[in-house]
């Protein structure tokens, strides 16, 4: 806390000198959002394979059973999700940022070269321009595309006697098939993403702590040693 | 208070219930739980009435004479006490007795013209004696002791004499049982207008009762069948009402049977030496409502032997276990047939012609019910709990499932085998000595031998399903039951039991309830073999059909090439047109063409054909239902139905493969990156990035 008492005195917001912290960027809620929901999706994937008929781990019965419970916890999930995501505002996270492709470069290769990352995380963005597209098309496309689908699915009942309902069972199987592979591609790819911080585990423990290396302007350090919004603590422990 | 512990007492009060504690508990003023104050009200109300009710009936037993005239019968009936018919049914104990001397012959058991009262399998060994069988499963005290009639005093000369005597008090009975397909073997059906019944059909077993009703009549429930009066016996005349059998139905001592109507040839004559005199007046006596064994007189044995036919009914129904069928559980909810064949007026319900292959009456009024022979007229459509996950997802099976598919795991799961393939082609082969033989190569499961070959009807096959553990139990309840009689006619070395274990699936198909015959009527094209005895159709779209397992019997038998139908032949009789005899197709089929006058073009040969049973009985316990597996799955039961998206059997091919891909490519994707990155590594010492 010492640095943040000496930097309080000289700010000059022309030139502003920025000093390293590790913020709370990911707060309660939202590690609760990320685990809760990475759980339910492995669990949905592998039960869903599981029901596709990919493999005989599980017996059928029991895979529908668990499928369910869980395709309905993250339904309950992602409905108070948005619900946060809007009061709080963190929705704008997502939005569409300039430099995706600079992004694509990096990881292209720029990563093997020893680039430094195109994409500074800052306390109000979160997410490189890569990101905010990969997790929008998760939440307003796959997402919506698989909890559609299976919401339809599992009011069958309501449909089912109409004659279309055989055609209708085929469209909506396949499309949830269709969109589960894609999850599963995401998941994947996601996954391997989190090991290309500046130590393989680095995003991870991020992730389950909440606090991460941020460059704080000397406005922002000022903002929240006053208003203490933010967690923060010196950078020390990641340190590298 | 003697009749305290009376059948209905029993069924009725709390087990430890003490009737003087708890009246004077209640008298006293002690503290008492509100239940218990309204049991021991309702314990000391029945109390009283049975107490007054056994009090009059002694009374009355000892003020009236014995020989009280009375105007009526059904009078005299009213004046028999409630409480006088426990013990009546308790003299009777007839199963029990039937048990041991059919178990004596087990040979003679599998012989598909044995007469019913041999046919009484006793795997169970010795019953209760309390009460008949048919207290038992009809859940009935009556209130009317048949044997204290003057008119069943006898003697009867014949069963004939024994029905007048019914029809003399149940004197609308007649008039009801002759409208019964029971009786009239003829059936109008309402969708088709094909005419049915057993009067009409040709089917792939024994192929036709018509022109053989010589033999195939001792399973129509009446007397004095024969060729001068064929014409007329079905007719539903007051004159033919004294041939009515109603014993065969109704008898509950197990010891009434009936003989062919007639002889036959003489080969076949020796089939009914030996057998006891039937005492009618003790039979007429101690007549009840149909249980299993009444019932399965005729439908156990249908297609010529136990078990043949459905797959799903035979002997092993007379004294089931639980997991043979939960309903008809000896020991346990032990129901008659007409639990659920609801009978109003001697109409029966239930018919494999025109079913309702998706139930949605629901259960009916409280106390009511419905007269419907279905699963959901008890259980509703909803019968799963709606409190579980899988619950819901069952009941909603329930729309395009019919229970029986999940309910009945497999067929003939009760040591008798079904037969599954019947080759006529083969039938009529001799020995050296010029006569007919038959070869027994299959022992079921119960341990008995079943024909294999028989020179008057050909090759079979037989289905059924059985364990190692099945055995084993049966040896060990067969071994308790002969430890329990100490008679020692038990032959355990008569038996041979499988040494493998065995499974008969059922076909299944989407079924509408509507049955399809080909009948005698029927021209169809050979090419298209194997010929539908009974086709359906059903499909997923269909809000009335459902997916319904049967029994696929199949079979190699005679038709008319010239004119492309099927045929009847004279298979009994005793003259030299009858193939049970004369062993040849082309006289019987000619006289059988004949004395029903189709016409025939003398040119013979064999058709294949398939006749569907719906299955519907030996309904296993929950915890036996098909697991979800068992049909979601690449190959499961129901890998053959179409028209409709099934998960853990169905995908589209081409999105599954690029699927996979898509999840191979970014593993392989990232895998390959990850590689690239170690090897870059030394290149980007010093560098860092966040």
């Amino acid at each position: 806390m010492t640095d943040q008492t000496t930097t309080t005195t000289t700010i000059d917001p022309r030139n502003p000198r920025y000093n390293k912290f590790e913020v709370m960027i990911y707060t309660r809620y939202e590690r609760f959002w990320h685990w809760s929901q990475a759980l339910l999706i492995f669990v949905l994937f592998v039960t869903g394979l599981g029901v596709h008929g990919t493999h005989n781990l599980l017996p059928f019965g029991l895979a529908v059973k668990i499928h369910t419970i869980a395709a309905i916890a993250l339904v309950l999930l992602w409905i108070f999700t948005t619900f946060w995501n809007f009061t709080t505002g963190q929705w704008k996270q997502y939005l569409f940022k300039k430099g995706i492709f600079s992004v694509i470069r990096f990881y292209a290769w720029g990563i093997l070269l020893g680039e430094p990352h195109p994409y500074k995380k800052s306390l109000q963005r979160k997410q490189n321009a890569l990101q905010s597209l990969a997790y929008m098309t998760f939440m307003m496309i796959v997402g919506p595309a698989l909890w559609s689908t299976g919401i339809i699915y599992l009011l069958r009942d309501l449909w089912s006697g109409y004659s279309w309902s055989g055609e209708g069972l085929y469209i909506i199987a396949y499309l949830h098939t269709a969109a589960a592979f894609v999850m599963g591609m995401f998941v994947i790819v996601h996954i391997y993403m989190t090991t290309t911080g500046k130590t393989p585990f680095h995003y991870i423990r991020t992730m389950i702590s909440g606090y991460d290396n941020i460059e704080l302007s000397e406005v922002e350090e000022a903002y929240i040693a006053e208003t203490k919004t933010v967690k923060i603590r010196p950078s020390g422990p990641i340190k590298k | 208070m003697r009749h305290g512990e009376g059948v209905k007492g029993k069924a009725l009060l709390n087990k430890n219930w003490q009737p003087r504690d708890n009246i004077r508990l209640a008298s006293e003023g002690e503290k008492m739980p509100v239940h218990n104050l309204y049991t021991a009200f309702r314990g000391g109300a029945f109390a009283l009435l049975l107490a007054l009710a056994s009090g009059t009936a002694a009374y009355a037993q000892q003020t009236e004479p014995a020989e009280k005239p009375t105007t009526t019968p059904v009078v005299e009936s009213a004046t028999q006490p409630a409480a006088e018919t426990a013990p009546a049914a308790e003299a009777t104990q007839p199963a029990a007795e039937a048990a041991p001397a059919a178990e004596a012959q087990p040979a003679a058991e599998a012989e598909p013209t044995t007469p019913p009262a041999k046919e009484t399998a006793a795997e169970s060994g010795p019953k209760p004696v309390t009460t008949s069988d048919s207290a038992a499963q009809n859940g009935l005290n009556t209130t009317a002791d048949h044997s204290k009639f003057n008119a069943l005093q006898g003697p009867f000369a014949n069963g004939s004499e024994v029905t007048q005597a019914c029809l003399k008090c149940h004197n609308k009975a007649g008039h009801q049982f002759m409208k019964s397909l029971h009786w009239t073997w003829n059936y109008k059906h309402p969708k088709t207008g094909q005419k049915l019944g057993k009067r009409h059909l040709v089917n792939n077993f024994c192929t036709n009762a018509r022109g053989n009703e010589g033999m195939c009549a001792v399973c129509h429930a009446s007397y004095n069948w024969s060729e001068e009066t064929a014409d007329h016996h079905f007719d539903p005349t007051v004159e033919n009402q004294k041939n009515i059998d109603c014993l065969v139905c109704h008898d509950s001592t197990g010891k009434y049977y009936k003989t062919l109507p007639t002889r036959g040839n003489p080969a076949c004559a020796v089939m009914f030496e030996g057998l006891p005199k039937l005492d009618l007046v003790k039979i007429a006596q101690n007549v009840a409502l149909p249980s299993r064994a009444n019932c399965g007189t005729c439908h156990f044995n249908g297609g010529g032997g136990d078990g043949v036919k459905h797959g799903d009914l035979d002997s092993s129904l007379k004294h089931p276990s639980r997991s043979l069928d939960v309903h008809m559980d000896e020991k346990g909810l032990n129901f008659a047939c007409t639990k659920c064949h609801r009978t109003k007026n001697h109409m029966v319900q239930g018919s494999r012609y025109e079913m309702l292959a998706k139930d949605t009456g629901g259960t009916g009024k409280p106390g009511i019910g419905r007269d419907v022979a279905s699963c959901e007229s008890c259980h509703g459509n909803s019968p799963h709990p709606n409190t579980k996950i899988l619950g819901i997802k069952l009941n909603s099976h329930t729309k395009k499932v019919a229970c029986q598919t999940c309910h009945i795991p497999a067929l003939a799961r009760g040591g008798v085998a079904t037969i599954v393939d019947w080759d006529w082609r083969t039938a009529g082969k001799l020995d050296k000595k010029g006569e007919g033989f038959q070869i027994n190569n299959y022992h079921q499961g119960d341990g008995k031998h079943r024909h294999t070959y028989r020179s008057i009807k050909g090759d079979f096959v037989y289905g059924e399903t059985w364990t190692k553990e099945d055995t084993e139990r049966l040896k060990k309840k067969r071994a308790q039951a002969k430890h329990a009689q100490k008679d020692g006619e038990h032959k355990e070395e008569h038996y041979k039991y499988p040494t493998e274990d065995r499974k008969l699936l059922p076909h299944y198909a989407w079924f509408d309830g509507t049955m399809k015959y080909t009948t005698i009527d029927t021209k169809f094209d050979p090419k298209k073999q194997p010929i539908e005895i009974n086709g359906f159709s059903g499909s997923y779209n269909d809000p009335k059909s459902r997916i319904w397992p049967f029994k696929r019997m199949h079979t190699f038998q005679p038709y008319d090439k010239g004119n492309n139908t099927l045929v009847y032949m004279q298979l009994w009789g005793n003259d030299d047109k009858a193939f049970w005899g004369n062993y040849n197709f082309d006289k019987a089929i000619a006289e059988g063409m004949r004395k029903s006058g189709i016409p025939y073009s003398g040119k013979r040969g064999f058709i294949e054909t398939y006749s569907y049973w719906p299955t519907t009985h030996m309904v296993a316990p929950k915890e036996k239902a098909l697991k979800c597996g068992e049909c979601h799955s690449k190959n499961g039961r129901l890998a053959n139905l179409t028209g409709f998206y099934m998960p853990g059997r169905d995908g589209l091919p081409l999105l599954d493969f690029v699927g996979y891909l898509i999840l191979i490519g970014a593993f392989g994707g990232v895998i390959l990156h990850a590689i690239l990155r170690l090897m870059t590594r030394r290149f980007r010492k010093g560098h860092t990035h966040d």
